[in-house]
């Protein structure tokens, strides 16, 4: 993989998101309604003068510009609903949470998953192939907002084991981030296991079996790097599923993450906080997916980038 | 296609046990959903003010929510609008997937790579969130949720449909089209489309449920089907608000989401498996 590779990639970044940033715009302008029309009416004057705080009495053209310059200088604008924040102050204290929520959902993702799978493919067709796999089912079919009001019910309110709001404590962290990881510990330990079963029958794992390895000795040393590929490749979804399954999940259990703006946003139409955040998803998918490309050539030599 | 081959992928569907209960499922389902205005017990908003909360019983099989509305009937109605949702924007999906794959694939050439690359490019976009602002911009507007969500699926549908066609326009069927001189366009209806439909009917099976879902999942979060409709998202989010005091309101939603997931998704992989013995699992 050479250095033009990756060049070239973030380049056409570019162009996809100016084309995300205008449509995104232009679609907002061109909308019935403004953040406004939804309030009380206001006297002209005071609409004027919101309107010229926003700098909505600009041509459309010279606004977009506006934006683009602005966002060229990290600058989101002002929020139109939470007076006196702007769109950066907003990111800025909701997003670290959402992004620990993210990171630990994506660890127990793979933790269970890769184990999960590997346990399967090490022992195939036995109890310790069935249940996990069985157990994956349910995992890729339910949804978050079932599994996650159904973990609320029996570990919190029925049990009692869990909190099942807020974002202090450690205890505070397991059920939402074992709900968004659930789907994808399930759908990793599928991936997990086929990569495993389809590598076992290689002519390096019969030499590794002839020296006289033991079977856990062959899955570490030899069988791993190759059997994880799937599950790389799956690692660019299954990041982007997760920031979207974080809009569910933070709503399920309160947890004043990015998400939760996001969608508070959406049903306020605080078009700026919108726009902002959606700004910042469709980043931070691009990003993943490109890491995961790089990393993916890193563990499989055999791929090549043109 | 032969008689054969249709045949046979129907004694395979058969040995499936779980797609078999899967279809039985939806049948029952999307019967229970045609017939509700005739079959539901009670009226969809109709209120009962003093059994509001109320637990299943013989009078309401799934109890009845906070207004003393019962759970079944508006199950049953739930089930109208996300089915209907999931198989019309389904639809959406397979007719523009296929069109634009079929006239791709056919072209071949720079056509082809400059459309490939729009799919390409589109495919990194998280669809959901254009899904999101479109509904805040525009009003949730149940017939604009139908094209979006349909809009949200079918690069999946262009990029089969597409390797199909490619693979049938060097066929004499297609040589012999164009000897006679049949016009490209009907070339592409008439000869190849037809030909694409067993892989797409199967991913279409399997769109069906991740439309349901997306469905569910944006009137989850209040930005999908409004009041006074439901879906079962709808109704799974306002069993959210009363699950202390009364679980069931949440479970019988969930429960019947679920096992329509479960029924559409067994099915369509046993379409697969029967339609494609070899297997081609990607």
């Amino acid at each position: 993989m050479g250095l033009t590779y990756i060049l070239r990639r973030l380049l056409t970044m570019i162009p996809v998101f100016l084309l995300v940033v205008t449509l995104v715009f232009f679609m907002i302008r061109f909308a019935p309604g403004g953040p406004f029309s939804a309030e009380k009416k206001v006297p002209a004057q005071v609409l004027k003068n919101l309107e010229a705080k926003y700098h909505m009495d600009e041509p459309l053209i010279q606004q977009y510009f506006r934006y683009l310059r602005d966002l060229s200088r990290f600058d989101l604008g002002p929020s139109f609903k939470h007076s006196n924040r702007t769109v950066n102050e907003i990111i800025a204290e909701a997003f670290p949470v959402s992004m620990e929520l993210g990171l630990i959902s994506l660890c127990w993702a793979l933790l269970i998953g890769i184990s999960a799978g590997g346990l399967a493919a090490l022992k195939p067709n036995t109890f310790y192939d069935y249940i996990p796999m069985s157990l994956s089912i349910l995992g890729i079919c339910l949804p978050t907002f079932v599994v996650g009001p159904v973990m609320v019910l029996i570990f919190g309110l029925w049990l009692n084991w869990l909190p099942v709001a807020g974002w202090n404590s450690w205890q505070d962290r397991l059920l939402p981030s074992l709900t968004l990881g659930f789907a994808y510990a399930a759908y990793i330990s599928r991936l997990t296991r086929g990569g495993f079963m389809e590598i076992r029958h290689q002519d390096f794992i019969r030499t590794a079996r002839a020296k006289g390895l033991t079977e856990t000795q062959i899955l570490l040393k030899h069988s791993l790097r190759g059997g994880i590929l799937p599950v790389v490749s799956y690692l660019g979804p299954a990041l982007a599923g997760i920031i979207t399954g974080a809009l569910v999940t933070e709503t399920i259990f309160n947890i004043p993450g990015l998400g939760r703006f996001f969608i508070e946003s959406a049903l306020n139409r605080d078009y700026t906080v919108v726009m902002g955040t959606s700004l910042l998803y469709f980043t931070l998918i691009f990003v993943c997916n490109f890491l995961v490309d790089i990393f993916y050539v890193l563990l499989d030599p055999r791929v090549k980038y043109e | 296609m032969s008689n054969s081959l249709w045949s046979d992928a129907w004694a395979r569907l058969l040995k499936n046990k779980l797609a078999v209960f899967g279809a039985i499922f939806l049948t029952l389902e999307i019967l229970l959903c045609v017939l509700t205005p005739w079959i539901a017990p009670y009226g969809f908003e109709t209120q009962n003010l003093e059994l509001t909360l109320a637990r299943p019983s013989f009078a309401h099989w799934f109890g009845t929510d906070n207004l003393g509305r019962d759970l079944f009937t508006r199950i049953l109605y739930g089930g109208r609008i996300s089915m209907a949702v999931g198989i019309i924007a389904s639809l959406i999906s397979v007719v523009v997937g296929v069109i634009y794959g079929a006239i791709s694939g056919y072209l071949g050439g720079k056509t082809d790579t400059i459309l490939m690359r729009i799919v390409d490019i589109l495919y990194a976009l998280p669809f959901i969130f254009m899904v999101i602002i479109l509904m805040v911009y525009f009003g949730r507007n149940i017939l604009l949720l139908f094209v979006a969500l349909g809009l949200t699926q079918w690069l999946t549908m262009a990029r089969i449909t597409r390797g199909q066609v490619i693979s049938l326009k060097q066929k004499e069927f297609v040589d012999a089209a164009r000897s006679v001189g049949v016009k490209t366009r009907y070339i592409i209806l008439k000869h190849l489309i037809p030909n694409t439909l067993g892989p797409v009917i199967v991913y279409l099976t399997l769109t069906i449920p991740s439309v349901i879902l997306e469905e569910a999942f944006l009137s989850f979060l209040g930005l999908g089907v409004q009041a006074p409709m439901a879906s079962w998202g709808t109704l799974i989010s306002s069993g959210v608000e009363v699950m202390e005091i009364a679980p069931w309101i949440l479970l019988f939603p969930a429960l019947m989401l679920s096992l329509t997931l479960f029924s559409l998704n067994f099915l369509g992989d046993g379409l697969r498996d029967a339609l494609d013995p070899k297997g081609a699992r990607d």
